[in-house]
């Protein structure tokens, strides 16, 4: 795109500017809110709701780091999405292997099989799901969590790895052979190095799904001690709906984990959309 | 070389152990798959013919009589309402605006990645946060009432959540906050698919920039609008997490969505066979849906997709 035919006049771009700002203060404003807010009392607030700290306050942040519901939520989010994550990319990439490189008859049928999850998204079976995990004796456990979500990513995490695994060339696969490579060899020590790219993507599109579920932990985890962050700020800003600015300072600080993770992966999330979209 | 390559791996030539080996890689994820996929669906159709606290066993059959309750109750028809009007809105008003805003970002400029980085924020907040945050700056008086008095818009101010024909178009306004970045940034990536050549062939040709646009940058960019439009109608049919931090689908109903239904009737009113045939209605849907999706928008893109992964 750097090469755009014509040469423009140096104030043609002007409109692309003016809606590209416009549009990155409607994003931002409302997070810096939040963040700003924080840093004031309640008093302040209710006083007057738009204004800048002052002075600058820091206890609302402090109280929330030294509490420790918030550090355990964190865990707990760290820890559904670390299993998941884990259970879900193992599995697909495993099974994504024959399907991408064998011959056999109903290859495509076990395929379909797997992207026809695409059509149940969590939040509409999550009713069915919290009634199952009662019975397995998983509600309030976070494996309960964690295991859904790993089997609901099963159908994106195949669909994006299988074209990455069938594009190794053959030849790699033959010269493996020779050299006495088993078949799980050379999936765990040629395919697997080839696809990193795809299993990055596939990892953080995980994380990020599993840190933001809601409606699963919803239904399954009671236990202040067991909440997810997601389910314990949208608690915490029910509960305590008169400390307003303790509530700001909360939410502030479970979005960090999000944004930290999302900086480091950016380029990796955007490519790996836009390369799913593409085929 | 060839001929053992399409067994399988070249060393496998008996047909038992190539499908003992296949079965051994794909069984981990089939059967994760059916425990958490497969059953809760196949459970869930049959709690839907009883009527069920959740404690007491099952003995109370009540037939499709959960179902004609469902498509009776005004409540559940205004939800499926709410819910095919965010369906409508999200194609008539995102689509335009974040091809629009695309359109006009897509040129050589300063900031670039910065602004593609700001854009994609929303999209990777949870919509619990989303909601908690919205929630906070929509209060009387909060900062959306503050910036609209400073703006001389005081007399548009309302009662963003609690108006019964508001909170849903409020509602709509904090999920298009949150979801159209991710549309600007996947129709930029489409768009950068587009040879430039072809849109400098159209000018040379004399295409206005609107002809180009109606009969080639559109056009080609059709396969991501049909993806994203998938995306876009499943998540409307699903939308539960910031309705319900948010209103709760109140006030009275008013902006209610089918899955907000099913999870107020089985978990706060206990009427689990119940709630599970508004499940089997919303996963029904949904079949449907992506089936017919399936079948006559995304089947030339998907053709196209595998002769070329063949070829």
């Amino acid at each position: 795109m750097e090469t755009a035919g014509v040469r423009r006049g140096p104030f043609s771009n002007a409109p692309t500017y003016v809606i590209a700002i416009a549009l990155a203060v409607v994003v931002i404003v409302p997070i810096a809110y939040v963040v700003l807010s924080g840093f004031r009392t309640t008093g302040q607030i209710a006083a007057d709701p738009v204004a800048l700290p002052h002075p600058w306050v820091t206890h609302n942040y402090t109280k929330v780091i030294a509490s420790g519901g918030f550090w355990r939520q964190v865990g707990n989010s760290a820890i559904v999405a670390a299993i998941a994550t884990i259970l879900v990319v193992g599995v697909s990439a495993l099974a994504a292997y024959p399907l991408a490189r064998f011959q056999f008859r109903g290859r495509e049928a076990i395929y379909t099989f797997f992207t026809f999850g695409l059509l149940f998204p969590i939040a509409v079976a999550a009713l069915p799901l919290y009634l199952l995990l009662r019975q397995l004796h998983l509600d309030e456990s976070l494996l309960g969590v964690a295991l859904p979500e790993a089997a609901f990513g099963i159908p994106i995490t195949v669909i994006i790895l299988r074209p990455f695994m069938r594009a190794v060339p053959v030849e790699l696969e033959d010269a493996a052979a020779i050299d006495g490579c088993t078949s799980f060899g050379f999936f765990w020590r040629v395919l697997l190095p080839l696809t990193r790219p795809a299993l990055l993507t596939v990892i953080i599109l995980s994380v990020i799904t599993s840190w933001n579920n809601f409606i699963l932990p919803l239904l399954v985890l009671t236990d202040p001690s067991h909440w997810t962050l997601p389910l314990g700020a949208a608690n915490y800003s029910t509960e305590h709906s008169a400390d307003t600015a303790g509530v700001l300072a909360f939410t502030t600080l479970s979005i960090i984990p999000a944004l930290v993770f999302f900086l480091f992966a950016e380029r990796r999330i955007v490519g790996g959309l836009s390369g799913a979209v593409k085929g | 070389m060839t001929a053992g390559r399409s067994k399988g791996w070249p060393a496998v030539r008996r047909q038992g152990r190539k499908w003992l080996q296949i079965a051994a890689y794909i069984a981990p994820a089939v059967v994760l798959y059916a425990v958490f996929i497969i059953v809760p669906v196949v459970q869930a159709i049959h709690y839907s013919f009883y009527s069920w606290n959740g404690l007491e066993p099952l003995t109370d059959f009540v037939g499709l009589g959960n179902y004609r309750e469902a498509f009776g109750d005004p409540a559940f028809r205004q939800a499926m309402q709410h819910n095919g009007i965010l369906v409508a809105l999200s194609l008539g008003l995102q689509l335009p605006l974040a091809l629009g805003v695309a359109l006009l970002v897509n040129r050589p400029m300063r900031g670039r990645s910065l602004f593609r980085l700001i854009f994609f924020v929303p999209y990777v907040l949870s919509e619990a946060i989303t909601a908690i945050v919205f929630l906070q700056i929509l209060q009387p008086d909060g900062l959306v009432d503050q910036t609209l008095k400073s703006v001389g818009l005081g007399g548009i101010v309302q009662l963003w959540l609690a108006d019964l024909g508001l909170v849903f178009y409020t509602l709509f306004v904090v999920i298009t906050w949150k979801y159209i970045g991710f549309a600007i940034i996947l129709f930029l990536a489409g768009l950068q698919g587009i040879p430039q050549e072809l849109n400098e062939a159209a000018a040379i040709d004399g295409a206005t920039s609107w002809t180009t646009l109606r009969y080639i940058t559109v056009p080609l960019l059709g396969p991501t609008i049909r993806i994203w439009a998938f995306l876009a109608i499943i998540g409307s049919i699903q939308l539960f997490d910031l309705v319900w931090i948010m209103t709760l689908g109140g006030p009275a109903g008013a902006s209610s969505t089918m899955a907000t239904y099913m999870v107020d009737q089985g978990v706060n009113s206990l009427r689990l066979g119940y709630a599970t045939s508004v499940a089997v209605i919303l996963f029904s849907i949904c079949f449907v849906f992506s089936i017919l999706y399936q079948i006559f928008v995304l089947r030339r893109d998907v053709a196209g997709g595998t002769s070329r992964m063949a070829g």
